[in-house]
C-alpha cells in the first residue's frame, strides 16, 4: 500500500528557526529518509514553501475564483495532491483550472515546493 | 529543540498577536506589555506541566487579560476600598471583553500595534526600537547592542517614544479600507528601515546587527499572512528575501563589504531566492505595480543571474526607469545610471548623473560612481578628485577602504607610467 505522510507544524515557529537549526533538522530527517529509501520504500519527499507563497483556487462559485493565501477552511478534507513542474504560477494555475473543470466543487491550493527529492527515481 | 526552547519559540511567535489583543482591551501599551509578561511567566510554569495549549496566542491573551483585570481590581480597591461601583464596572467590562476575543480582530490588532510604533512623530530609529521592543519582544539590552548604544540610553529612548505615542492617541475602531492601506504602507516602510539597519552593517558589528534582517523578514511574513493579497506586501517580503539571500557572501573574513560583482554566488541562499520568486510571481498577477515590487524584480534579476557580467542589465535599467516614474529620486536615477553604464557604456551613464551633482553633493555613492565612470573613460585626474570627495563622505571605514582601493590603482598606474617614461629617459635610475 502507498501512504502519503503529511507533515504539520506551526509555520511562524519553523520560519523563525535559524539557518543552522533548520539545517540540523533537515540533516536528521535526511538520515531517517535514507534508511527507508535503502529498504526501497520511500518515494518523493517535498518540503513546501510557507503558506504566504500559496494561492487557492475555489470552485464553489462560477467562475472559479483565485485567492491569495492557503486553503483555510475546516469543512473540507484533503483528498489528494498533484506535483507539477511549471515555468510559473500562471501555468500552474492553468493546469489547476483544468483539474477543477474535470472535478467540480471544492478547492485547490497551489503551493510552491521548496525542497524536493524523489528517492524512488534516485535508486 | 529542547522543551524550553520550544516554549520560548512559541511565546515569541505568539507575542505580536497577544500584545496586540491586550493592547485593544486595555488601550495602554505598558499595561498590555505587563499583562503579556505575566502571562509568559505563567506559561513557563504551566506549559511544561500540562503540555502546550493548542493555541498559544489565545492562551496568553486569556491569561494576560485575567491577570491585568485582577491588577486593575486591586488598584481600584486600594484607591477606594468601599466603592462597590468601581468593582461592578470592571465586572461589566470583563463581560464585554470576552465577547471581543475574536479571530477577526487579530489582523487589525497587529497592524494597529505596529502602526502605533511607527507614529510619524517619532524619528525612524525610535520607530524601529519601539517595534523591536513591543512587537518583537527583544530586550532593551539586545536592542541597545544592535544599535551600538548604551543600554541606559536605549531605555530612555524607548520610554520617550512610548510617552510620545501615548500622547498622540490612535483610533481603536476598526479602520476603513483607505486607512488600513495607509497604515500598511507606513508599517511596510518601517520594516524596510529595520531590514536596512541590519543590512548596512559591516565589520565587527555585522553579527550583532544581522539579526535585525531576520526580524524584519519575520515581521514582513507576519503581515503578509494577515494581508495575503497586498501586492506591495508580497513585493516587500520578496525584496527582503532576495537581499538577505546574498548575506553569506556580502562580507569577507575581515568584515569588509564584498561588492556584488565579486561575491561568491554559490553561497547565496537558494531557498530564500526561490521563495522570493514565488512571492513576486504572486504579486505580478495583481497587475498593480509598486515600488517594492519593482525593487524586488531588480533584486530577482541580480539573484538569478549566473554571473555579474551575465546580468540582464537591459531589463534592470528598464525597471529602474519604471521606479523613477513611480518614485522620482536622484538616488534611483543614480542606480539606473549604474545599469545604463553596463548597457550603453560609461559616457552615457556619466551624462545621466551629471545633472544630479547639486542634489547628491553630500552622497558618498554619487562620487564613488562618478569616479568609477571617469576611470573607465581614462580620465584619471578627474576620477581621483571624485574618489577623494567620496572618501570624505564615507560613513564607515569599509566604504572608505573600498574607495582607497581605486585610488591605489590610479596611483599604481601613475607610478608605472612615470617609471616607464623615466626609464626611457634615464634607464639607469630604477627606483627600489
Amino acid at each position: 500500500m502507498k501512504y502519503a505522510i503529511l507533515c504539520y507544524h506551526a509555520e511562524n515557529v519553523v520560519c523563525a528557526w535559524s539557518k543552522e537549526h533548520d539545517d540540523a533538522v533537515m540533516a536528521k530527517l535526511g538520515a531517517v529518509q535514507e534508511r527507508r529509501a535503502k529498504m526501497g520504500q520511500l518515494g518523493p519527499v517535498a518540503r513546501l514553501m510557507p503558506t504566504t507563497a500559496a494561492t487557492t483556487l475555489r470552485r464553489d462559485n462560477e467562475p472559479a475564483v483565485v485567492l491569495d493565501g492557503p486553503f483555510a477552511e475546516t469543512k473540507e478534507q484533503l483528498l489528494g495532491f498533484f506535483v507539477v513542474d511549471c515555468p510559473n504560477l500562471e501555468e500552474a494555475l492553468a493546469f489547476t483550472r483544468e483539474l477543477a473543470e474535470a472535478n467540480p466543487g471544492g478547492a485547490y491550493e497551489v503551493r510552491p515546493i521548496g525542497y524536493f527529492h524523489d528517492w524512488s527515481a534516485a535508486t | 529543540m529542547t522543551d524550553l526552547a520550544w516554549l520560548d519559540a512559541a511565546v515569541t511567535s505568539a507575542r505580536p498577536q497577544a500584545v496586540a489583543a491586550l493592547m485593544r482591551y486595555f488601550r495602554d501599551l505598558d499595561r498590555a506589555e505587563e499583562a503579556f509578561q505575566e502571562a509568559s511567566l505563567r506559561a513557563l510554569k504551566s506549559w511544561p506541566e500540562n503540555g502546550p495549549p493548542r493555541d498559544p496566542a489565545a492562551w496568553l491573551i486569556m491569561v494576560g487579560r485575567n491577570v491585568a483585570i485582577d491588577a486593575l481590581r486591586r488598584e481600584s480597591k486600594s484607591e477606594a476600598l468601599d466603592d462597590e461601583d468601581a468593582v461592578s464596572d470592571t465586572d461589566d467590562a470583563e463581560g464585554a471583553l470576552v465577547s471581543r476575543l475574536d479571530d477577526a480582530h487579530y489582523r487589525d490588532d497587529i497592524l494597529r500595534l505596529l502602526f502605533i510604533c511607527c507614529h510619524p512623530d517619532l524619528p525612524s530609529t525610535q520607530q524601529i526600537a519601539l517595534a523591536l521592543r513591543v512587537v518583537s519582544g527583544l530586550t532593551v539590552g539586545e536592542i541597545a547592542r544592535a544599535f551600538l548604544v548604551g543600554e541606559a540610553a536605549m531605555e530612555q529612548r524607548i520610554t520617550r517614544a512610548k510617552r510620545r505615542v501615548a500622547q498622540a492617541g490612535v483610533a481603536f475602531e476598526t479602520p476603513g479600507a483607505v486607512e488600513r492601506s495607509e497604515r500598511l504602507g507606513t508599517v511596510a516602510a518601517m520594516i524596510y528601515l529595520l531590514f536596512n539597519e541590519g543590512y548596512s552593517a559591516s565589520g565587527g558589528e555585522a553579527h550583532l546587527r544581522l539579526p535585525l534582517c531576520e526580524e524584519a523578514i519575520r515581521l514582513a511574513r507576519l503581515l503578509l499572512r494577515l494581508f495575503p493579497s497586498e501586492p506591495e506586501m508580497l513585493g516587500l517580503t520578496a525584496l527582503l528575501l532576495f537581499q538577505h539571500a546574498r548575506s553569506p557572501a556580502r562580507l569577507d573574513a575581515a568584515g569588509a563589504i564584498v561588492l556584488l560583482e565579486d561575491q561568491d554566488r554559490a553561497t547565496w541562499r537558494k531557498d530564500l531566492i526561490a521563495e522570493g520568486e514565488a512571492l513576486l510571481d504572486k504579486a505580478m498577477r495583481h497587475r498593480r505595480p509598486g515600488a517594492y515590487q519593482i525593487q524586488a524584480a531588480i533584486a530577482a534579476l541580480h539573484d538569478t543571474a549566473p554571473s555579474f557580467d551575465a546580468t540582464d542589465w537591459v531589463q534592470i535599467e528598464g525597471l529602474y526607469s519604471g521606479l523613477e516614474q513611480l518614485q522620482p529620486s536622484p538616488v534611483v536615477t543614480l542606480n539606473r545610471a549604474v545599469a545604463a553604464s553596463k548597457v550603453r557604456g560609461p559616457e552615457a551613464a556619466l551624462a545621466m548623473i551629471e545633472p544630479l551633482a547639486g542634489k547628491l553633493s553630500g552622497y558618498f555613492h554619487f562620487f564613488g560612481l562618478k569616479g568609477a565612470l571617469l576611470l573607465d573613460l581614462g580620465r584619471a585626474e578627474e576620477a581621483r578628485d571624485a574618489f577623494n570627495h567620496a572618501i570624505s563622505l564615507a560613513r564607515t571605514p569599509q566604504e572608505a577602504a573600498h574607495i582607497r582601493l581605486h585610488l591605489d590603482r590610479i596611483e599604481k598606474a601613475d607610478r608605472a607610467k612615470r617609471k616607464a617614461s623615466g626609464r626611457a629617459a634615464k634607464p639607469q635610475s630604477v627606483e627600489k
